[in-house]
């Protein structure tokens, strides 16, 4: 539901930075998003497209690299990443509780091509 | 060419949410951000409250559409404000900077905004808030926490409604506590009936120690 705003915000980004450094065009846009944070790839890479329409990040490819909530065990003090549908340790079935939420929302990269 | 930015995609809003809190602390008000599910109880609190604090406060609706809210809560003598947001499913900081610009909240008083709706997006944005509250009912079911664990993460209290009617809906409050110290360990929650008000002294207790400790600081 929110990847429209998070498409648009990234758009601005990227015909920014394209700007700021001369190129024509934003080939690709890496972005890590938290799995918390529920960014689906099909929507964003929608939005995406919608909105670069006739900016320099037309056609632009979303590559999205999701991060995933870190428990640590209550009993074995393994640190694991958060499998589907389990919240208990891997190793000895212990309760676990998120010490990393991972939750972050940002672009790592982008790749620049042509000059404007 | 490759270039790596390390650019946070909502900074702007996250820049104007700063700017936004740090002119309400600057005047002294305190500002909680209210988000739960839609039915959870938001108003209900919001309204048990208002009876219990005693300086000025203010309220924000933020509804996808209506001002029902906003009506119920003016009906009881608060000073209350809607947003609405037409479509969005969060409100974020640019809506109560605008918001802002046209209600007067007084010196030292409660500003609440109540965030639409939905367990997802509206924890993703600050909004120029002190502290988040999450309300959660029981009618929800006991599994929350673990479906959505960042409104839990990211919140400073939980407001439990709706327990007077667990049974009939087969909650089970210990799997709920469980899960919060899975997703948010520490977490204080407060249970509440919202339409009785019961609870609700021990949250503007909690509300008011919140404030004077950030006062403090
Ligand atoms: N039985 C019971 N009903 C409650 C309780 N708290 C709230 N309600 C009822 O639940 C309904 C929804 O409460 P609201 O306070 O309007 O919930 P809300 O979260 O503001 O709802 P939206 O703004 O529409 O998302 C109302 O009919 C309340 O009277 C409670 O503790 N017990
Ligand atoms: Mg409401
Ligand atoms: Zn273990």
């Amino acid at each position: 539901m929110h990847e429209a705003g998070a498409a648009q915000a990234i758009v601005g980004m990227l015909v920014e930075e394209a700007g700021a450094r001369g190129a024509g065009r934003v080939d690709a846009v890496h972005v890590v998003a938290g799995e918390t944070g529920s960014y689906m790839e099909e929507s964003l890479a929608f939005y995406l497209g919608f909105f670069a329409k006739g900016t320099r990040a037309e056609g632009v490819r979303l590559d999205l690299r999701v991060v995933k909530p870190k428990l640590t065990c209550s009993s074995c003090g393994l640190v694991f990443e958060r499998r589907r549908f389990s919240f208990s340790c891997p190793e000895c079935g212990g309760d676990a509780v998120i010490t990393d939420l991972g939750d972050e929302f940002y672009i790592e990269s982008i790749e620049l091509s042509g000059s404007a | 060419m490759q270039v790596s930015l390390k650019r946070a995609i909502y900074e702007e809003n996250d820049r104007l949410a700063a700017a936004i809190n740090a002119g309400l602390r600057r005047r002294g008000i305190y500002t909680v951000n209210i988000l739960g599910s839609p039915g959870a109880g938001k108003t209900s609190l919001v309204s048990r409250l208002a009876e219990r604090l005693s300086r000025p406060l203010s309220v924000i609706e933020g509804d996808v559409a209506s001002d029902i809210d906003t009506r119920t809560l003016r009906a009881l003598g608060v000073d209350a404000w809607q947003i609405e947001t037409g479509g969005d499913c969060h409100l974020n900081a640019p809506m109560i900077e605008a918001m802002l610009g046209k209600m007067k909240v007084e010196d030292a008083a409660w500003l609440f905004i109540e965030n639409i709706g939905n367990l997802i997006c509206p924890a993703e944005f600050v909004i120029g808030e002190d502290l988040k509250i999450v309300v959660s009912s029981a009618a929800e079911g006991h599994d929350k926490p673990w479906k959505y664990p960042i409104i839990f993460a990211r919140s400073a209290a939980c407001i439990l409604t709706k327990l007077d009617i667990a049974e009939a809906i087969g909650f089970d409050e210990a799997a709920f506590r469980k899960g919060l110290e899975t997703v948010a360990p520490g977490l204080p929650v407060f249970p509440l009936n919202g339409k009785t008000g019961e609870g609700a002294d021990h949250i503007a207790s909690w509300l008011i120690a919140a404030r004077k400790a950030a006062a403090g600081t």
